[in-house]
């Protein structure tokens, strides 16, 4: 599209950093230089390689399989599903080596292209994009339920799930995206909202509305208690930490027995109410008050505009706080941390208050997670549901708000829409479950994605404060070492 | 008494296993400054192609004589992980040298995601046991109480992981002290493009750097399998934070320090385990991370590091 020869260079290239001396994997120098015919014997040779390497790889994974059999272990050869791996690997490193490394057009410079043009060109038509999918969330439900009348319950399910994510990529980029913290164990502080509301009510008496800003405040507070030693600590050490946070708290649920009802979790809980009717059928509920007929689905569409209106506050006040001082000095710090501190910026308590107030996010969304399902156990809460609420901010791009939406509707609801895929268990056999690839793909997004455009799909970035003029950050420059 | 050296023992086997599986991670960070979070996975691959090996040598080909079984499984093993470190580097690091720090920590979180689940799903999600191959051992001490006899035994088992934990580390000290591609390595660990305008091939070394840390973690993969006979495609993910503490207890950087911080962790676990609460005993390694982190950011035998701008 608008791509320039200047622009082919610079996305094509792989950020190369400091090793020029070395030609990355991608950008392999052909030696007889441009000609088609070296080329292609190349790629050729480049893809028997790779399917080399995936056969090597794949021998006692894809070629063999242990398994429990009456009397010990039993191994199995899959000799056709190594084959096909083996082939499928050259296919696809012959199409890309082709089409994209050593092309001398690559196709995915189209897409760059058109990706990056719309978030330039168009501020305008964002802006107005963004208007019309709130609009749409606004009446989503409706829709739901005159569209699809007869699968409305799981459909408003799946959107309150999506929205649950969103909540949380939106609490976890603050934390990430803006104060470029890594953050491993953000699902402690969803856990932390969780318990507390569940562990209020079950003690207390206490009900959704008044636990939830209490949970929040919790979960900032274990923010802080966490936050303030492990702060001063350098990027990847803290990752490191908050990882072992997270795990704490979960063996901590999981074995303090007499508080937390470990493995067996708390049933019970809850659920909320509109200022005091409830959702049931009784004389006082709410469809007996507005004189409508009652239906279960009333519930659902409440908790989804619950959860709405939590996501909606929790973006409000990001892009509020990106405006104020403080916000400013988060994506400072993201940026370079010894100037901000040679220009006398209190980065500790800076990473603080991000720390605080991405795990207040968390405590909400914990809260209303345990209202919704009613019951919970420390076995929502491991590792694996930190890494997909990464997964998630990571492949919309560190930062961006819209991005944190689309990589959760594509993730998150793009594997609900495989489960429902009856020809994909034609083709595999029966014994297909595609649910089971969810996480492989989650990982393999992060890392492709990581690879190929290091700050995300939806990569610009606007500084919020400027000088004189608007200047646009590129995910190029940054992936040249610009930001750190 | 005797409770106390059965437990210094059992933590000494314990405690090798992670120091093995430590020095891939100070390796790495000493060279390239990430955490290769992937590498706890590493050894989980490993271990899974032990059994592979092991069950092909044993009940497919036959052969019988356990000593050269286990000689031919641990040769195979660290070579085929070895490929398997190599092409995580290959794939997920090098083409984000150069990028922004959280970048290659990004990508090894999505490794080490896709490691697992590709493993969960070629091998199934239950667990593979091995019943115990190597039995016996001798007895050290005995002594009497109340409850009757204790006897502490030194199985062949625990045996032969502490030497060949004693032989590698040897091996690998002698390596990066005396060889080229040691040099090499430490020429690159204090300033890579110094190295390079040597004439030091940096992105071979750093590969070298991976498949050294794949095959020690190999070593450790098969020692696991055979020690505590279960292993499953989720064992990387505790083996990995605990030898990363470990790494980082004993001095990230430092070859010496990753395996006393490993002995360390595991004697820390064994005797948590032995005179506290077993339920408890990954808090007290993830505690100790954040205590070290905190008050000791250079570990026990690293070197501070300087800032540079």
């Amino acid at each position: 599209m608008a791509s320039s020869t200047t622009g082919v260079k610079v996305s094509g290239k792989k950020p190369a950093g400091d090793q020029a001396e070395t030609p990355s994997r991608g950008h392999a120098p052909s030696p007889a230089g441009p000609g088609g015919g070296s080329r292609f014997q190349g790629s050729l040779r480049d893809a028997a390689t790779a399917a080399f390497v995936a056969g090597v790889l794949g021998f006692f994974f894809i070629g063999l399989r242990t398994d429990i059999a009456p009397g010990g272990l039993d191994i199995k050869a899959r000799w056709t599903a190594w084959i096909v791996s083996i082939l499928v690997v050259f296919a696809g490193r012959l199409a890309l080596n082709l089409f994209v490394f050593k092309a001398e057009r690559p196709v995915t410079l189209g897409l760059a292209a058109q990706l990056s043009g719309v978030g330039e060109t168009l501020p305008g038509l964002s802006k107005w994009l963004v208007r019309l999918l709130l609009v749409f969330a606004l009446v989503l439900p409706f829709f739901l339920m005159t569209v699809f009348p007869s699968k409305q319950r799981q459909f408003i399910d799946l959107a309150i799930l999506i929205m649950t994510y969103i909540m949380l990529g939106w609490g976890l980029n603050i934390v990430v995206g803006l104060a470029g913290l890594l953050d491993l164990g953000y699902v402690a502080f969803y856990a932390v909202g969780a318990y507390s509301f569940a562990l209020l009510s079950q003690y207390f008496d206490f009900g959704f509305w008044m636990a939830l800003p209490l949970a929040g405040l919790l979960a900032a507070f274990w923010g802080v208690i966490l936050g303030f030693p492990v702060l001063r600590l350098r990027g990847d050490y803290l990752a490191i930490v908050t990882l072992a946070f997270g795990e704490i708290i979960r063996i901590v649920l999981l074995n303090w027995y007499q508080f937390t009802n470990g493995p067996d979790g708390i049933s019970g809980i809850p659920k909320p109410t509109l200022f005091g009717l409830e959702f049931s059928r009784s004389e006082d509920g709410f469809a007996a008050f507005f004189g409508l007929e009652y239906a279960p689905i009333h519930r659902f569409i409440y908790l989804y505009y619950i959860i709405l209106a939590l996501a909606l506050i929790t973006n409000v006040v990001t892009i509020r706080l990106r405006r104020l001082p403080i916000g400013r000095a988060w994506e400072a710090l993201r940026e370079d941390e010894i100037a901000c501190r040679s220009l006398g910026i209190n980065t500790r308590n800076t990473k603080l208050t991000a720390f605080a107030i991405g795990a207040m996010f968390g405590g909400f969304a914990g809260s209303f997670f345990a209202t919704r399902q009613g019951f919970i156990s420390p076995e929502s809460f491991s590792f694996i549901e930190s890494a997909m609420i990464l997964a998630i901010v990571v492949l919309g791009g560190l930062g961006s708000q819209i991005g944190v939406v689309v990589a959760s509707v594509a993730m998150i609801g793009g594997i609900e829409m495989l489960r429902n895929l009856g020809f994909l268990t034609q083709i595999f056999g029966s014994g297909f479950d595609p649910v089971q690839y969810r996480m492989l793909i989650f990982g393999l997004a992060m890392v492709l994605i990581m690879v190929w455009k290091p700050r995300g799909l939806v990569s610009t970035r606007e500084p919020t404060a400027v000088l004189k003029e608007k200047k646009r950050i590129g995910a190029e420059a940054v992936a040249q070492g610009e930001g750190h | 008494m005797e409770y106390f050296v059965q437990q210094l023992i059992n933590g000494l086997t314990l405690g090798s296993i992670y120091g093995l599986i430590a020095i891939g991670y100070t390796m790495v960070y000493g060279i390239i400054g990430m955490i290769n979070f992937a590498h706890g996975d590493i050894f989980m691959i490993g271990a899974f192609i032990s059994l592979a090996v092991f069950l092909l040598l044993t009940s497919v080909l036959g052969f019988a004589f356990l000593p050269v079984v286990l000689l031919i499984v641990l040769i195979v093993a660290m070579l085929f992980t070895s490929a398997w470190g190599w092409t995580v580097e290959r794939l997920a690091y090098r083409p984000l040298r150069g990028s922004f720090r959280l970048a290659p920590l990004i990508t090894a979180i999505g490794m080490s995601i896709v490691l697992q689940n590709f493993v969960q799903i070629t091998q199934g999600a239950r667990v593979k046991p091995l019943p115990p191959q190597i039995r016996g051992g001798v007895t050290v001490m005995q002594g009497s109480t109340e409850a009757g006899t204790i006897v502490v035994q030194l199985s062949y088992m625990q045996m032969i992981i502490i030497v060949t934990t004693l032989v590698l580390m040897t091996a690998f000290t002698l390596l990066i002290a005396r060889t080229s591609l040691g040099r090499a390595q430490r020429a690159c660990e204090q300033d890579r493009k110094m190295a390079a305008l040597l004439g030091v091939n940096v992105d071979r070394t750093i590969s070298l750097t991976f498949v050294m840390g794949a095959a020690l973690a190999a070593v450790a993969g098969l020692m696991f399998l055979l020690l505590y006979g279960v292993i499953d495609f989720y064992i990387g993910f505790l083996a990995g934070v605990k030898a990363f503490t470990a790494a980082v207890l004993g001095g990230i950087g430092s070859l010496p320090g990753a395996m006393l911080g490993g002995l360390l962790i595991g004697l820390i676990e064994v005797f948590w385990s032995g005179y506290f609460t077993v339920e408890y005993k990954d808090v007290a390694a993830f505690s100790i991370l954040a205590i070290v982190l905190i008050f000791l950011p250079s570990g026990l035998l690293g070197k501070p590091e300087v800032e540079k701008v």
